[in-house]
């Protein structure tokens, strides 16, 4: 907005400052991480001691790697979150896209019974969301983790703002040119979309690649467990803590989800204004 | 054609309607009839008791300590994470050196898993050779604290690890709001001589109300569901001077295994938060861009 | 006509008979065994190794071992398995879940099954029996057993100018020799004299405290508890005073996770854990140490923890059957040592440390036949109907008197109120 040349002396101090605070704040919020790497790359008895000279090793990847079937614990939470935000996409195009276009009384009704979901989410509904799945026989299933979530409200009502602001003479050329409902909704509706799909979509899979509680209580085997089930599994020991292993199990198991951020920040942060998530 | 539109309608809406009511109505009102219920054991069937399983909740000192910390919990996490998110988007967003590796910085807590930093704080809270003991030891001279095995610290320390988690995420819903506002508007400001202070206030902050509304409903969610770590790193201790609604819903449901208990407590949870869903349309729901 | 049609006939009704042990032969019977240890570790090694060698030695029977994680975890999922009628035949369950399980209707009494004796029944270490019976009844077979033990800090005796070789033997030595391990420079300590964490596992700890001071906290038939005997709010009284009085030990609760860790970075001279620890301190502590029995009050004493087998109710008669063999297997004196030796977990039978193998063993290394020798004075571990809800209370309230909120005598007596009104309908 404003050149550093034109900045008066009092401010560049508050630059300074700011600059400072800011620095500070990033390196208190990298600091876990940071320590993780630390931890992960030197042995055990340096897990409590900063010491530069402290030796090397990847030992404690290896150990972590093969003391948990940790691929299979990848394989569950990328099922999970594959079906999870793969439904929520279909399912959520559809509902909003009614929601966007209907005038009638009822669906204002249907849709504020969706949002009720905003405030009442399947993680507090745990005891009788269980009792659903057993009665289902969906318990310790990818199936059963994920269903609850697989009809968002935050999708469909995020999905609804967007496709209220397509206009509608697109709509109507489309249909002058002969195309059904799911061709409108399809090849006008989705396209313009595009960055809701992905804001929602990368919010919801951190949301479901880091979701514990749920997959806790409704898992039980090495088949069905995502990462941090897997992960809370391994840590909790009756033998204590051991710092560096947990480390380099963290480093794994976060490593593809923070590539993926560090990778596609820009566009996730563009994605956000574009998407009109504000 | 109307009614094959309307059955259209219907059956695009159907799969998503069927399965919110199934994971979300559904359980309340399940929640609710089955709260009504005694647990069944073994040889002893579920027989309705009535109101007796709140009954038994008003008497339990640990329900009252979980729902006064859950209300601590919520309304400080609540202002503190949305005030640092805005803090940290206006930085990002503003003239400072190394934006780009800052906005890195402020986000990796939202992709690391909680379960797993839960264990590299529990680290970090270690009295003596953990680290936020090595710093205030650096910095202020203090002994060591035992953050998480006092009664007047543990709840803070949970605190603080949720906002670090919360506040990055936020942060990117204020940060598009921000990069959203037309820089015209800057720009008359600059020609009328306002402090940077008075284009905050006047033109930024006006801006992102509707934004700091959702990040407030979101947060204040997040302070009845964000319990992950709590349940890593002191399992509500010590004394439940962690315990939360959610945490103990966990505890009395599927440690317990009575289920009748867990579905009143977990009640007086949808309560709270059908209060607040009021609270916020009827003092808030002018003001919100829902349309 | 008549004769071949009786033939015929005979031939028809012991053709099934005949045809079974052909049959058996064929399709082994098979039995699900759930065990409590987080997969990929090595103990599960250990275990696969046992259920390929008993299947080599039964041609008829596949053992099938299924690891379940946490103890939490496997109880959890051993009483959905079983509502949902799909329990495991075997299990390996903490021996506190024993009146869970029986109340839950899932599991059959070791008595009642074919090829358990009496005699074998009898040849385990009673102390481990005690958390195995009630009513007369044997439900559990101990197997992966633990106590509490100390670990002690040796360089640190011989800094503060003790005799690395006597460990504290009374409590009232334990707060001396602690006196003399805390290193306090003006208001800040780099190492404390003792550590007994009170968190995870606070009950088990005041356990301990209150079996040396001579009172049990529960009866054999686990539907009363004595968490309000004077004896037991004067060891909860010492475990207290070790932080406040005496200042040997770090205030409030002492974690129970970072507790090994406290002690290898030298934070801690002595530390009361489980044996369980044993292969870990012995791996990672940078000093020579000493393991030995916890010190006595009126009397020694520390409760037994750790896992039972049990056999559920699902089970058919073949596979009960199966069970029983399996688990005399796992409990054969050789197999039991080296169990022992391989795990750090205490072998369950006298006559496993009587083996040579274990003698051995013994003399080379000679911590690990302290758990043993403080078997004798072990005791039940607390185990009660609705044991969780019942443990929490205790822990509760010993969390209460830790943090300084509530003195002991008021804190225990809430304890055992709560105690009682949840075990009332059990009576």
């Amino acid at each position: 907005m404003m050149h550093a040349a034109a900045v008066p002396p009092r401010l560049r101090v508050g630059l300074w400052l700011e600059t400072l605070g800011a620095w500070t704040l990033a390196i208190a919020w990298v600091a876990p991480l940071l320590y993780a790497i630390w931890a992960a790359i030197h042995p055990t008895g340096y897990a409590a001691r900063f010491d530069l000279l402290a030796p090397l090793t990847l030992d404690n990847f290896t150990a972590a790697w093969n003391a948990a079937p940790f691929p299979r614990y990848m394989l569950n939470s990328l099922l999970l979150v594959t079906f999870v935000t793969g439904s929520q996409f279909v399912l959520g195009t559809l509902a909003a896209f009614v929601f966007a276009r209907s005038t009638s009384r009822w669906t204002g009704l249907l849709f504020a019974l969706v949002l009720v979901q905003l405030m009442i989410m399947p993680d507090m509904l745990i005891i009788e969301n269980y009792r659903t799945m057993r009665a289902l026989g969906l318990v310790d299933t990818v199936v059963g983790i994920g269903l609850p979530y697989v009809a968002s409200a935050f999708g469909i009502f995020l999905l609804r703002q967007t496709f209220k602001q397509v206009p509608r003479e697109l709509e109507e050329a489309a249909r002058v040119e002969g195309c059904s409902t799911f061709g409108i909704l399809w090849r006008v509706y989705v396209p313009l979309a595009r960055p809701t799909y992905l804001a929602y979509g990368l919010t919801s899979v951190a949301y479901h690649w880091n979701n514990f509680l749920w997959p806790l209580v409704i898992t039980n085997t090495v088949e069905t467990r995502p990462l941090t089930v897997g992960l809370a599994v391994f840590a909790s020991t009756d033998q204590g803590v051991d710092w560096a292993i947990i480390s380099a199990a963290t480093l794994l198991t976060s490593a593809p989800l923070l590539l993926a951020f560090l990778l596609f920040q820009r566009q996730f942060v563009q994605s956000f204004m574009r998407a009109g998530i504000r | 054609m109307r009614g094959r539109a309307t059955l259209h309608a219907w059956l695009m809406l159907g799969p998503a309607m069927v399965l919110l009511v199934a994971f979300t109505h559904y359980p309340v009102v399940a929640t609710f009839w089955h709260s009504l219920f005694s647990t069944p054991r073994g040889a002893r069937p579920a027989r309705f008791v009535g109101l007796e399983n709140y009954d038994v909740l008003a008497a339990d000192p640990i329900f009252w300590q979980a729902l006064t910390n859950n209300l601590i919990y919520a309304l400080g996490t609540v202002p503190l994470s949305i005030a640092l998110a805005l803090v940290m988007a206006l930085w990002v967003n503003g003239r400072i050196a190394g934006k780009a590796a800052l906005r890195v910085a402020y986000f990796t807590p939202t992709v690391l898993p909680m379960i797993a930093v839960a264990n590299l704080w529990l680290f970090f809270y270690t009295p003596d050779y953990g680290l936020v003991d090595r710093l205030t030891q650096l910095l202020l001279g203090w002994g060591a604290t035992n953050w998480l095995g006092s009664r007047e610290t543990a709840l803070g320390a949970m605190m603080v690890v949720a906002v670090w988690k919360e506040a990055g995420f936020f942060m990117i819903f204020y940060l598009a709001a921000l990069q959203a506002i037309p820089p015209v508007l800057y720009e008359a400001a600059a020609v009328e001589g306002a402090s940077r202070w008075e284009v905050f206030r006047r033109v930024t902050l006006p801006l992102l109300g509707p934004t700091t509304l959702f990040i407030a409903v979101n947060a204040l969610i997040n302070g009845f569901r964000l319990v992950d770590h709590i349940i890593v790193m002191t399992r509500g201790g010590p004394d439940n001077a962690t315990a939360l609604l959610l945490t103990y819903i966990y505890e009395v449901g599927f440690r317990f295994w009575d289920t009748s208990q867990a579905s009143a407590l977990t009640m007086v949870l949808l309560l709270l938060l059908m209060l607040i869903a009021l609270a916020q349309f009827t003092f808030l729901g002018r003001r919100t861009h829902y349309r | 006509m008549l004769v071949t049609r009786r033939a015929a006939l005979g031939a028809l009704a012991t053709s099934p008979v005949l045809a079974a042990p052909a049959l058996r032969a064929q399709t082994p019977v098979q039995i699900t065994f759930n065990y409590p240890v987080a997969v990929g570790g090595p103990i599960t090694k250990v275990i696969d190794g046992y259920c390929a060698d008993f299947g080599k030695a039964n041609p008829g029977i596949r053992v099938r071992p299924v690891y379940t994680g946490t103890y939490q975890d496997s109880i959890t999922k051993a009483l959905t398995a079983a509502r949902g009628g799909d329990a495991p035949q075997m299990a390996c369950l903490l021996s506190t879940d024993m009146y869970t399980l029986i109340d839950e209707g899932v599991v059959v009494a070791w008595d009642e099954l074919p090829g358990a004796d009496k005699g074998w029944m009898d040849s385990f270490y009673p102390g481990f029996m005690e958390n195995s019976r009630t009513g007369g009844k044997t439900w559990g077979v101990p197997f992966q057993r633990s106590t509490i033990v100390m670990y002690y800090n040796k360089d640190a005796f011989r800094e503060a100018g003790l005799n690395p070789k006597t460990p504290p033997a009374t409590w009232a030595e334990q707060v001396s020799f602690a006196q003399k391990l805390t290193k306090r420079q003006g208001d800040s300590v780099s190492q404390w004299g003792i550590q007994i964490p009170g968190s995870g596992f606070a009950y088990w700890m005041f356990q301990a405290l209150a079996t040396q001071n001579d009172v049990r906290l529960m009866n054999e038939a686990g539907d009363r508890t004595s968490f309000a005997d004077p004896k037991a709010v004067e060891a909860a009284q010492y475990w207290l005073d070790l932080s406040t009085k005496h200042k040997v030990h770090p205030p409030g609760i002492v974690e129970w996770g970072t507790t090994p860790r406290d002690f290898f970075e030298r934070k801690v001279a002595m530390m009361w854990t489980t044996t369980g620890n044993l292969t870990n301190v012995k791996n990672n502590a940078p000093f020579p140490f000493g393991v030995a029995m916890l010190p006595a009050g009126r009397r020694r004493g520390s409760p037994t923890g750790g896992g039972n087998l049990y056999v559920f109710k699902s089970a058919s008669p073949a596979q009960r059957e199966a069970a029983v063999k399996f688990a005399r297997f796992l409990t054969e004196p050789e197999r039991a040592a080296q169990w022992g030796i391989d795990t750090g977990y205490v072998a369950v039978s006298p006559a496993a440390f009587e083996t040579p193998k274990m003698k051995e063993y013994v003399a080379g290394f000679p911590a690990a036949a302290v758990a043993r020798d403080q078997l004798p004075h072990a005791v039940a571990e607390l185990s009660t109907h609705e044991n969780q809800r019942v443990t929490k209370a205790l822990e509760d309230a010993l969390q209460s008197v830790l943090t300084g909120r509530v003195q002991p005598a008021a804190a225990l007596t809430k304890a055992q109120e709560d105690a009682e009104r949840i075990l009332r309908s059990y009576r």
